[in-house]
C-alpha cells in the first residue's frame, strides 16, 4: 500500500443520504476478478446515461449533466463530502477501490458504514467522521460557484478549508499509523505468529471439534 | 470479572493478543468463501507466497453468478464464468473445499455453513460478504469482511479488530400468525433506521426470538447488517442443539455431547450489562411491506405510503421524494393498491425450507395472478430444494405458475440471468431494496414469503392473514 502523503484537493459535495455500495459501484463490475480499473465505473448508474457494462470504454459514454461528479468545478476532485451512513449495504471492497481509483483519498461524511470504513483503511483511504453541523457547512462552501479546496494533515490530523481555520479529525491510531507508513496488515500479523501458535494449541485441547484436522473424533 | 454478555464471552474467547492502543488481534475459526469477494485475494497470496494457515477451516461455494436455470448448460456470461471457474481454481490451488456448481450441497454460502454443520455455536465466523451475520443465530460471533480482510484471514487466521458496543432487543411477548422474522426484522430497522446499529453488535432477545426456529433466527440475524450493525447474535438453546445435532461438519455422538455442554454456556449472563437496550411489542407487530430505496422505509401493509412532507428532517424528506420518483409511488397510496409486476421467493434472508413451507402453504390450489410476469421461487440451497421435492412442494408451486429454479442468489443482487427490467415492481423476500439491486431502474418491495406469496395470487401487495 502507498503511504499517506498529506495534499490540498477540491472537495466534491454529494448530497444524498445512505449512499450504497451498490451505488458506489453497482454489480455488473463486480465481476472483475482484478483489484484496479473500477474508477471510471464509480457511481457508473447516476454517472452515464446509458447502462454500465464491464468491459467499456467509457469515455465516450453519455454523461448525467445533472450529477455532481459530472459538473467542471468537481473535477480531479481528491475529498469525497457525503451525508450519512455512508457505504452500506454490500461488503464489497470494490467501492473503495473504485474510490481510490477514480483519485479520491478522503471521504468526509456524518457517520459511515462499519465494513466499508474498515476497508478504506485497507486502501489508503481516510474517511473522516465530522459532526453533523460541520459537514452542513462544509455543503454549504463546496457547493457554491467556486470548488472548494481543503488541506489535508494526517499527521496533525486536520482538516484546512482554503481562507479557513483548521478542523481537527479523530482517527484511530494503528490506522493512522498503517496509513502513514503504508504498511500490509498481513505482514503485521504475522509478527505475532508466536502468539497465535499459542493461542491455537489452548483452544485445541478445550474446543477440538474446532481443529477438525486434528481431532481423531470429528467427522 | 463481572457479569459477561454473550457477546463478550465470544470476544474474550477469541482474542489471540491486544496491542498497546487496545487493538485486537482476534483469532478467526471458520471462514466461508465464495466467488465474487476472493479471486483478489487468492492473487494476493499468491502473490505474497502464502497459503491458508489452516486450510480445513474454509469452506467455499459459487453463489452469486449461478444460473438458476440448465445448469448443465455451464454459465452462459462469460464474465460470470470466469469468475466461478476462478474460485474453482483457486480451491484445487491452495486445498480448499469447495462445493461446486455440480454438487448437490452447494447453495447459498449463508445457507450452506449452517446447513452442513460448519457453522457452530461459539464459534468466530467470516465470510467476504455482509450477510455472515446471519450465523449469529447460532450464538457465533459473525461478521461480513472485505476483500483484503479475506487474504488477512487465509494467511493468518485471525483479523485485527476493535470491539463493537453491544446492544440488547429485547422483543416481549409472541409475534401474531401470518407474522414472521421477517416482519420483526422489518419493524426493527424501521424503528431505529438503517444507522442505528452502527458501531453496535446487536443480541436479540427476549420471549419472541426464544418462540423462534433456527430459520426464523437466521432471517434476524441476517437483517441485523441492514440495521447497521456489524453482526447479530442469538444465545444458544436446546434450539440451537437440536438443529446443530447430526450436521454433516458437526461434531458427533460423545463429542456433539461435550461440545454441547460448552454451547449452553453461550448466552448472556443475566445482570450483564450492554451500551443500549430497546424493547419491541412482538404482539404489535403487523406484517411489513417496504416503500422506498432502503430496508428502513418500510410500513404494515395497512398503511399507506408516507408524505415527504410530514418528515420535518429536510435531508430526510428529500431522500424520501428521490426515493418515492424512484419507486414511482405517490403518498398516500394504498400499500395494498401497489400492483407488482415479479415476485421473487428466495435469497439467504428467506430461501430456507420454513420459508418456502409457508409461501406454499399461501399458494396452494391458487393460481399467479394475471398481472404478475413471473413468480420466482428459489430454494437457497441442493438439500433445501431436494426436501421440498420430497414434500411436493416444488408441485404446489408449478401448479400455481410460479417457477421453480436451481438455488443461488439469483435475483436477490441480478448478478446472474435472473433480473427486473427498469421500470418493473417486484415483491421480494431478498434484504436489500436499494436502487438498481434487482436489475438496473428495477423496484423492490421487501417483504415475508408469505407476503410474497399474498401478493403473486392477489396481483398486489395483500395482509396474508386476511387470505
Ligand atoms: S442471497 Fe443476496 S444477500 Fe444473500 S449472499 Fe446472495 S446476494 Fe448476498
Amino acid at each position: 500500500m502507498d503511504k499517506f502523503e498529506n495534499f490540498t484537493g477540491i472537495v466534491c459535495p454529494l448530497d444524498r443520504a445512505n449512499v450504497d455500495t451498490d451505488a458506489i459501484i453497482p454489480k455488473q463490475f463486480l465481476k472483475s476478478i482484478e483489484r484496479t480499473g473500477f474508477g471510471p465505473n464509480l457511481f457508473d448508474e447516476w454517472r452515464y446515461l446509458d447502462q454500465g457494462e464491464p468491459g467499456q470504454d467509457c469515455r465516450h459514454r453519455p454523461r448525467n449533466p445533472e450529477f455532481v461528479l459530472n459538473d467542471p468545478r468537481y473535477q480531479n476532485a481528491q475529498i469525497l463530502l457525503a451525508r450519512e451512513n455512508f457505504g452500506c449495504g454490500s461488503s464489497r471492497e470494490h467501492a473503495p477501490w473504485a474510490l481510490a481509483d477514480f483519485g479520491f483519498r478522503v471521504l468526509l461524511a456524518p457517520s459511515f458504514a462499519d465494513i466499508f470504513f474498515n476497508n478504506c483503511f485497507k486502501n489508503g483511504l481516510l474517511p473522516i467522521e465530522l459532526a453533523a453541523e460541520r459537514i452542513e457547512a462544509l455543503f454549504r462552501t463546496a457547493s457554491g460557484p467556486e470548488a472548494l479546496r481543503i488541506a489535508v494533515d494526517l499527521p496533525r490530523q486536520t482538516l484546512t478549508p482554503a481562507g479557513g481555520e483548521p478542523i481537527s479529525f479523530t482517527v484511530d491510531s494503528f490506522r493512522k499509523h498503517c496509513l502513514l507508513a503504508g504498511l500490509d496488515d498481513i505482514g503485521l500479523t504475522l509478527e505475532h505468529l508466536d502468539d497465535i501458535r499459542a493461542y491455537e494449541d489452548r483452544y485445541q485441547t478445550q474446543t477440538p471439534w474446532l481443529f477438525p484436522e486434528n481431532d481423531p473424533e470429528t467427522p | 470479572m463481572g457479569a459477561k454478555t454473550l457477546y463478550d464471552k465470544l470476544w474474550d474467547e477469541h482474542v489471540v493478543r491486544y496491542d498497546d492502543k487496545g487493538t485486537a488481534l482476534l483469532y478467526i475459526d471458520r471462514h466461508l468463501v465464495h466467488e465474487v469477494t476472493s479471486p483478489q485475494a487468492f492473487a494476493g497470496l499468491r502473490l505474497a507466497g502464502r497459503r491458508p494457515r489452516r486450510v480445513e477451516t474454509n469452506l467455499a461455494v459459487p453463489d452469486h453468478n449461478v444460473p438458476t436455470l440448465d445448469r448443465a448448460r455451464g454459465i452462459a456470461d462469460p464474465v460470470s464464468r470466469l469468475q466461478v471457474q476462478t474460485l474453482a481454481e483457486n480451491c484445487a490451488e491452495f486445498g480448499i473445499t469447495e462445493l461446486g456448481m455440480a454438487d448437490p450441497r452447494q447453495g447459498i454460502v449463508h445457507v450452506i455453513g449452517p446447513e452442513q454443520g460448519f457453522t457452530l455455536p461459539g464459534m468466530t465466523i467470516v465470510c467476504g460478504d455482509s450477510h455472515t451475520s446471519t450465523h449469529g443465530a447460532f450464538g457465533a460471533l459473525a461478521f461480513g469482511i472485505g476483500t483484503s480482510e479475506v487474504e488477512h484471514v487465509l494467511a493468518t487466521q485471525c483479523l485485527i479488530q476493535r470491539k463493537s458496543r453491544s446492544m440488547l432487543i429485547r422483543v416481549e411477548g409472541i409475534l401474531g400468525p401470518g407474522v414472521t422474522a421477517k416482519d420483526l426484522a422489518l419493524t426493527i430497522i424501521g424503528g431505529i433506521g438503517t444507522a442505528g446499529g452502527t458501531g453496535f453488535v446487536i443480541e436479540f432477545g427476549g420471549e419472541a426470538i426464544r418462540a423462534l426456529s433456527m430459520e426464523g433466527r437466521m432471517t434476524l440475524c441476517n437483517m441485523a447488517i441492514e440495521a447497521g450493525a456489524r453482526s447479530g447474535l442469538i444465545a444458544v438453546d436446546e434450539t440451537t442443539l437440536e438443529y446443530v445435532r447430526g450436521r454433516p461438519f458437526a461434531p458427533q455422538g460423545a463429542r456433539f455431547e461435550q461440545a454441547a455442554a460448552r454451547w449452553r454456556t453461550l448466552v448472556s449472563d443475566p445482570d450483564a450489562a450492554f451500551d443500549r437496550t430497546l424493547w419491541f411489542d412482538a404482539a404489535a407487530i403487523e406484517p411489513q411491506v417496504t416503500w422506498g430505496t432502503s430496508p428502513e422505509m418500510v410500513t404494515p401493509v395497512n398503511g399507506r405510503v408516507p408524505d415527504p412532507r410530514d418528515e420535518p428532517d429536510p435531508v430526510k424528506a428529500e431522500g424520501m421524494r428521490r426515493a418515492l420518483e424512484y419507486m414511482g409511488l405517490t403518498p398516500g397510496t394504498a400499500i395494498t393498491a401497489i400492483r407488482p409486476d415479479k415476485v421473487f421467493i428466495g435469497s439467504c434472508t428467506n430461501s430456507r425450507i420454513e420459508d418456502l413451507r409457508a409461501a406454499a402453504q399461501v399458494v396452494a390450489g391458487r393460481r399467479v395472478a394475471d398481472n404478475i410476469d413471473l413468480a420466482l421461487v428459489v430454494p437457497g440451497s441442493g438439500p433445501i430444494k431436494a426436501q421440498a421435492e420430497a414434500e411436493g412442494l416444488d408441485r404446489v408451486f408449478t401448479a400455481a405458475g410460479c417457477e421453480w429454479r436451481e438455488p443461488g442468489c439469483s435475483m436477490c443482487l441480478a448478478m446472474n440471468a435472473d433480473r427486473l427490467a427498469p421500470g418493473e415492481r417486484c415483491a421480494s423476500t431478498s434484504n436489500r431494496n436499494f436502487e438498481g439491486r434487482q436489475g438496473p431502474g428495477g423496484r423492490t418491495h421487501l417483504v415475508s414469503p408469505a407476503m410474497a406469496a399474498a401478493a403473486a395470487i392477489t396481483g398486489h401487495f395483500t395482509d396474508v392473514r386476511a387470505l
